[in-house]
């Protein structure tokens, strides 16, 4: 089979085949074009296919006949920095963008846990933000387009190149998220900021608690930051909890944003940071369990939230944001405990979306559990319009506790 | 009367009450336009639920009779989406005006998808929050419709149209079955089907219960108008504004036919008449933050050559200065019998090149075009007055409108930022998306309403509809 796999994939895209390190043929398109080509012969022929980004988040571990990897769609097809939008190929990895954008004063204002080397595709897939969103929203909000390939090869475009546009239904929405389940995102039109002047960092340092309460009334004073995030002890290797405050604007603006946030967060002191430096350890340190998770809970839930989580999942890295409300965890559990949590946090209106975790996890538990009564149906339905006979291996929904 | 079958129409009646079964002629004919006056349809029939359980038995009934519907809210809309013709039932919702819930803690509310628009920022306002997408339409236009157009407004520059703000729903989906999207805190839930619901054009089902999120009202809050004697400067001021990191509010421009009309109206805000252009920035935040950014823009706009700039901080200046821009679609309609409010994209940096061209197609086709719009984020207004008894004039009209959106996509645009598709720009989906895309739209929405009964013949061209269909589900 897998003989046969790479002889036709051969004869398609010639050097581009190879094989991954269990062996599997691995092809690596480099144009949308060639990503739908291939899923295409995927689909003629029955073969299970796995995605993979630049493989610094999900393991490479899913069963297939083949590999399709983003790393040949590594391009940078436009920056047009007085409309703030980028066209960017799925495989290209948010560092080697980020500096792109700083070359034109800009920003894609995406902080996703993982490795600065992570694909822009992985992160939108994932639809996994970092505490900057906060003030810029999740990945959805960062993508005013994008460009996928079916599982069964035809290129579908959806939204477009400008800030607001509602032409059609708006399918981005079901690739943000979607964990690979409809289609591979081959190219995305991302929104850029333009760089601000200044940036300033603050953190304190303390028991959850007192640093919870300073964090909302950082939030009730309305302080203009980018972000305000709690990180675990776990985190940042310490024995305290941090609160991390990170302001931009003009540098008058920030440092007296940063004085309010210091007056509002009273007996709990801000001491100034390096923002930069803090903010990629934390993002990197959700790399050390093997599984992430995250739950949409309300702010002021977070705490109790966390508790739960800790008792359910056990001890591991957490990030919680006290303005928009959502946790993050990560750390060494099982799907047993992965459906328990679920199935405790849905009475609470709370999903659990499963970020990352080795094979056995994902398949046991999805990445969505189970789906709630009425919307099962109408999601595989959504499905089937992308993967109409089940070739991407992507295990979205399982059965909770 | 209508020409609706006794026994639909007896069946309505018992969900509702036969009062709210509307078959006479001229009961009907209320609802034969929306916002635009270019598409008319007269519907079977309207029928009007006062609750969730009474949508879902109308939704259930039309689904086992077979019959199309469309749904409708306060009929504000600009692209002909809500109307339903002589086989279609429509099922305007505005009796279902119940909010919730408010949740000042969480700043979120719980509500009916007939709720208006401003009303919901009254309920909001005395916890200090407000409801952030504002159509131009506010004071009458529902949330559902909203939902379902993903409208925006002009502080969606800053704050996100529709679509960033809905974060549940629950729905009738055209089988009757129900399902509840999303979750408060605005985490998915599985697929994004919430955000693929906002904005679907009332083709995926009905909004019975919408929990939307609610923003603090800013401390401070200042509005400059500055008047420029061209509209390429007053466009290239907009571009530094942004260039420079600064996020207003709301940056909308109106150009001199515009300003115009405003002035000779009731309406009258004080706009310099001679102006080519008058720009409206809007900055909020805390004090410290509008005070600086107050200085940066009032540099960019006088370094663009603004001739003048006046500054508002009070609530009541503020409204004096954006009257004319609220009602401005009224005011214009002093100038002819009719009105076009068309709604276009371009990419910022295209807008001077773009509204160049506008001006062109107008005259060429001796049409008054009158431009008030969303500077900030590229979304055009361009107003053609005409008279819809002159069927030479109308024919004029259709052909400059079709020359504006095939401008504003060559500039690398879209056809709607706001108003939808609907029935009146299903002409101009294939200028900017292939054939699969648009199949692709279609199956989705199958997906929701396999029997393609729900606001029939909208958005995408039917002969697009045909071309793939997915296989069935191992």
């Amino acid at each position: 089979m897998s003989r046969l796999i790479l002889d036709l994939l051969g004869a398609e895209f010639g050097v581009a085949v190879t094989r991954d390190p269990d062996g599997l043929p691995r092809v690596a398109p480099r144009t949308s074009d060639e990503t739908a080509a291939a899923l295409g012969l995927a689909h003629r022929h029955g073969w299970r296919v796995r995605v993979e980004g630049r493989g610094t988040w999900m393991p490479a571990d899913a069963p297939a006949d083949l590999v399709v990897t983003t790393t040949g769609l590594d391009r940078i097809g436009s920056i047009a920095p007085a409309d703030l939008v980028a066209t960017v190929q799925a495989g290209t990895p948010l560092r080697t963008l980020a500096a792109a954008l700083a070359g034109h004063r800009t920003w894609l204002a995406l902080d996703p846990p993982g490795s600065p080397d992570r694909s822009l595709g992985s992160v939108l897939a994932t639809a996994t933000a970092g505490p900057a969103r906060h003030r810029f929203g999740p990945v959805r909000d960062h993508v005013l387009g994008t460009t996928v390939a079916t599982a069964d090869g035809r290129l579908v475009r959806a939204g477009g190149t400008v800030v607001k546009n509602v032409a059609g239904f708006d399918l981005t929405k079901l690739q943000i998220g979607g964990f690979g389940g409809f289609g591979i995102i081959t190219e995305a039109n991302v929104r850029l900021r333009a760089m601000p002047a200044a940036r300033r960092t603050a953190v304190a340092t303390g028991a959850l608690d007192p640093l919870f309460h300073a964090a909302q009334a950082i939030v009730a004073a309305e302080v203009d930051a980018i972000v305000i995030e709690l990180l675990s002890p776990m985190v940042t290797g310490s024995a305290d909890w941090r609160l991390l405050v990170e302001i931009a604007g003009t540098e008058a603006g920030a440092t007296s944003e940063l004085a309010r946030a210091r007056d509002a967060a009273g007996d709990v002191a801000l001491m100034p940071a390096s923002g930069g430096a803090l903010g990629v350890a934390a993002g990197q340190a959700f790399l050390e369990g093997p599984v992430s998770i995250r739950a949409g809970a309300l702010p002021a839930s977070l705490p109790d939230i966390a508790d739960l989580v800790v008792e359910e999942l056990g001890p591991g890295r957490m990030s919680l944001g006290p303005g928009r409300g959502g946790l993050r965890w990560s750390g060494t559990t099982s799907v047993e405990r992965i459906r328990r949590l679920r199935g405790l946090l849905a009475h609470r209106e709370i999903p659990v979306t499963l970020e990352r975790a080795p094979w056995p996890i994902r398949e046991g538990a999805g990445h969505f559990g189970e789906l709630r009564e009425g919307v099962a149906p109408l999601s595989a339905r959504v499905r089937a319009v992308f993967d109409p006979t089940g070739v991407l291996v992507a295990p979205l929904e399982g059965r909770d506790g | 009367m209508s020409g609706a079958d006794p026994d639909l129409v007896r069946a309505l009646g018992a969900i509702v009450g036969p009062r709210w079964v509307k078959i006479r002629d001229a009961e009907r004919r209320t609802y034969e336009a929306d916002g635009l006056p270019t598409h008319a349809s007269v519907p079977m029939v309207a029928v009007l639920p006062g609750s969730k359980a009474e949508v879902i038995a109308i939704v259930r009934l039309l689904h086992e009779r077979r019959v199309a519907w469309v749904a409708r809210g306060a009929g504000t809309g600009l692209s002909g989406g809500a109307l339903a013709d002589a086989e279609t039932v429509l099922i305007p919702l505005t009796r279902m005006n119940k909010i919730l819930g408010i949740d000042p803690t969480a700043r979120r509310a719980v509500i009916e998808p007939g709720v208006v628009n401003a009303r919901l920022s009254e309920a909001a306002a005395p916890f200090g929050l407000g409801y952030a997408p504002d159509p131009s339409s506010q004071a009458a236009c529902t949330i559902g419709g909203n939902v379902a157009e993903n409208a925006g407004g002009p502080h969606c520059l800053k704050y996100g149209a529709t679509t960033a703000h809905v974060v549940a729903l629950e729905v009738v989906l055209p089988d009757g079955s129900l399902a509840t999207l999303g979750c408060p805190q605005g985490e998915p839930w599985g697929p994004d089907l919430v955000g693929l619901f906002v904005g679907s054009e009332g083709m995926f089902g009905i909004a019975l219960e919408i929990t939307v999120r609610l923003e603090p009202v800013p401390a401070a809050v200042r509005t400059l108008l500055a008047d420029f004697g061209s509209v390429r400067a007053a466009t290239e001021s907009v571009g530094a504004i942004i260039a420079s990191g600064i996020v207003p509010a709301a940056l909308e421009l109106l150009d001199q036919a515009c300003v115009r009309a405003v002035e000779a109206s009731i309406y009258a805000a004080g706009y310099p008449t001679d102006a080519a252009a008058v720009l409206l920035v809007e900055l909020d935040g805390t004090r410290a933050a509008v005070e600086a950014e107050t200085m940066m823009v009032e540099r960019f706009l006088t370094e663009a050559g603004a001739r003048t700039i006046r500054s508002a901080e009070t609530a009541e200046a503020r409204a004096r200065l954006w009257q004319g821009r609220k009602k401005a679609f009224g005011a214009m309609g002093r100038i002819a019998p009719d009105l076009v409010v068309q709604d276009a994209v371009v990419p910022r940096s295209a807008l001077p090149d773009v509204l160049d061209t506008i001006t062109e197609v107008g005259r060429r086709y001796d049409l008054t075009i009158a431009n008030v719009f969303h500077a900030g984020d590229g979304n055009l207004h361009p107003n053609i007055c005409y008279d819809h008894r002159d069927l030479a004039l109308r024919e004029r009209v259709h052909r400059a409108s079709k020359e504006i959106m095939e401008a504003c996509v060559a500039a690398g645009g879209s056809i709607t930022g706001e108003h939808g598709v609907g029935a009146d720009k299903m002409e101009y989906m294939p200028l900017i998306f292939d054939p699969t895309s648009l199949a692709t739209m279609c199956a989705v929405r199958r997906a929701f309403d396999p029997a393609e009964r729900a606001n029939p013949r909208k958005v995408v061209p039917t002969r697009y509809c045909r071309e793939w269909r997915p296989e069935p589900i191992r």
